[in-house]
């Protein structure tokens, strides 16, 4: 598998909404961690090493 | 006394003394308070469908400033039905290609490319006093030919009293006040809606804490004729996000955001506005090209909603009703569709035809499309402008990566083209037995195709349709004093296959006067069709 860094998120505004939503009432502090804990769970989701480490490349 | 509030651009319908202004009070089917847009549209609608319509306006034609100025593909499939739309499109400035930029760097480039098939583009730049004339132009010529329509100009409406079965109206003119009456009052009056303080009734929403600069400047530049949409611009002075965008007449609409705390007197100064003028356009050529200031105006928006748009007889349609950010061409734009919903809906009413249900209808249809606006209208705001330190921090991101990445494309939101909402689930709309292309499902505004040697949407004249694709040409059916007019093709185009039929190879809709399908089926059943008749007029198909 390689990475997708093609568009690949239906309703991307309503996906944008809800992202910026969880982070709603959250101090800077508190939504530095909230992003950390995502990117964990986002990680994990995905597995597979080598897109994993293009990914790391790719937000460089 | 009647106070003039803005200049004119156009003066359309100059202040005549009338006979009911001594004589006996007049009772009309439908008075329209305001002539912009809306009210100028429905009365065209109205009074094609010989439905008499009086439009009362404080002014004596179009405002000037160029306000509303990207009107949409719905909004010119609707103006091309009434007649206004091709002069539109002849005077209006077409573009495809925007840019955005992020600070000094381009993120990206688009093209809209619009999809071939229609008769109209997907958009055009024309300022709000050229489509106001072209609507009075088409209704002079209505009038000409006998339509009831009837404009007056310099009359203020002063105050509103709803009866069980009338409306009764003052109205202030040059010449003191009169009364009148009407069955159904429409408050086309705009974002400050005298009418809806008069009732008393509230406009709740989200205030946006910001203020935006327009000046439109007009000056013969080599620019392309693309949209130009600046996140964080490099030039002086700018804000938080600045626009350049081509309309008629060598006209360029150039936007400031000026943040919240702004001193509203000295930021209109023009020298001042110069200034920040002089800093983007030499940022793209080197140098200052010559320019006159048009018209300028600093604007603060919220994204508001009456809870109901109709409140007795009573009717609220467009900015009155509803108002968003100005970013996605969702004002004028929603406006023309309310004003298309309620057109032919009234004139059903008065006929005797349908019921008072189908005018909640109107209402209950018309909010859903107003929320969808401000939804959309709402995000692109807080895209532009991030309201915490992480929202600027993702929003940040975005413009970072979609230089390099076409994924993050997608997310970069500087307004949302304003596309007509589809009626999912709403009580007026049928069957669907067709398993058709999703976009032309019930509920959705016809998309148009080539027909013959025209477009689709030319035969979709404003009368229940019956659209026979392929198969045999239909009967007519007549149910509820509604007959529709038969539109048969045989001979049917790719695009209209697709848009229409999918792997199907004939059907047949039934459409109604707004455009937007009833119901449709793979063949034709005249009962089937008589009952969503019934179903489109808020009738029990009893």
């Amino acid at each position: 598998m390689t990475l997708n860094l093609d568009p690949n998120i239906p309703d991307p505004d309503g996906f944008y909404q809800e992202l910026l939503g969880a982070h709603e009432g959250l101090s800077k502090e508190d939504s530095d961690a909230f992003n950390a804990r995502l990117i964990l769970t986002l990680a994990n989701h995905i597995g597979d090493r080598d897109v994993l480490r293009a990914a790391l490349w790719a937000a460089k | 006394m009647v106070a003039v509030r803005y200049e004119t651009a156009f003066k359309l319908y100059p202040y005549e003394k009338v006979p009911a202004q001594a004589g006996t009070v007049v009772r009309h089917p439908v008075v329209i308070i305001g002539g912009g847009p809306v009210g100028l549209s429905l009365a065209l609608d109205l009074g094609q469908r010989g439905t008499p319509a009086l439009v009362l306006d404080d002014h004596e034609g179009a405002g000037l400033g160029s306000k509303a100025i990207c009107f949409a593909k719905r909004t010119l499939d609707i103006a091309t039905r009434l007649g206004a739309g091709q002069r539109m499109v002849d005077k209006g400035v077409v573009w495809n290609v925007g840019r955005v930029f992020h600070g000094d760097g381009k993120v990206f480039e688009f093209n809209l490319l619009p999809e071939g098939g229609h008769r109209n583009p997907a958009f055009i730049n024309l300022q709000q006093p050229y489509f106001e004339k072209f609507f009075f132009d088409a209704i002079a010529a209505e009038q000409a030919k006998g339509a009831p329509i009837e404009m007056r100009g310099r009359n203020q409406v002063t105050s509103v009293t709803q009866h069980d079965d009338y409306v009764t109206v003052e109205v202030d003119t040059p010449d003191g006040p009169y009364t009148l009456e009407a069955d159904y009052l429409i408050a086309c009056d705009g974002a400050r809606s005298a009418t809806r303080d008069m009732l008393g009734l509230s406009f709740d929403g989200r205030v946006f804490e910001d203020n935006f600069l327009i000046a439109d400047v007009k000056m013969k530049a080599d620019f392309p004729t693309e949209r130009w949409f600046w996140f964080e611009p490099p030039f002086e002075g700018s804000g938080q996000s600045a626009l350049l965008h081509k309309q008629p007449d060598d006209i360029w609409r150039i936007d400031f955001q000026l943040g919240w705390d702004i001193d509203r007197e000295k930021e209109m100064q023009p020298e001042r506005i110069r200034a920040r003028v002089d800093e983007m356009l030499s940022s793209q050529t080197g140098t200052i090209p010559e320019y006159e200031l048009e018209w300028t105006s600093i604007y603060t928006f919220q994204c508001r909603r009456m809870e109901t748009f109709r409140h007795g007889l009573v009717l609220f349609a467009g900015d009155s009703a509803h108002q968003v950010s100005p970013f996605g061409a969702r004002g004028a734009n929603s406006g023309v569709q309310d004003s298309d919903n309620l057109g032919w809906k009234l004139d059903l009413v008065l006929k005797g035809l349908a019921g008072e249900a189908l005018l909640d209808s109107y209402a209950t249809e018309r909010e859903f499309g107003a929320d969808e606006n401000i939804l959309n209208s709402s995000r692109a705001t807080d895209f532009m402008t991030p309201k915490t330190e992480i929202s600027h921090v993702f929003r940040n991101a975005v413009l970072e990566m979609a230089a390099r990445h076409p994924f993050a494309r997608p997310l970069v939101n500087s307004g949302r083209l304003s596309m007509p909402c589809t009626y999912d689930g709403f009580s007026l709309f049928g069957e669907d037995a067709l398993s058709g292309p999703e976009r032309s499902r019930p509920g959705a505004a016809c998309v148009d195709a080539p027909a013959g040697n025209g477009f689709l949407l030319d035969q979709l004249t404003g009368d229940f349709t019956l659209l026979a694709l392929g198969g045999e040409a239909p009967d007519p059916v007549t149910a509820h004093g509604i007959a529709t007019q038969v539109v048969h093709i045989a001979d049917i185009s790719p695009e209209l296959a697709e848009r229409y039929l999918g792997d199907t190879d004939q059907a047949v809709y039934l459409i109604r006067p707004d455009q937007h399908v009833v119901a449709r089926w793979p063949s034709f059943d005249a009962d089937a069709v008589a009952r969503d008749i019934a179903t489109a007029i808020g009738k029990d198909a009893a």
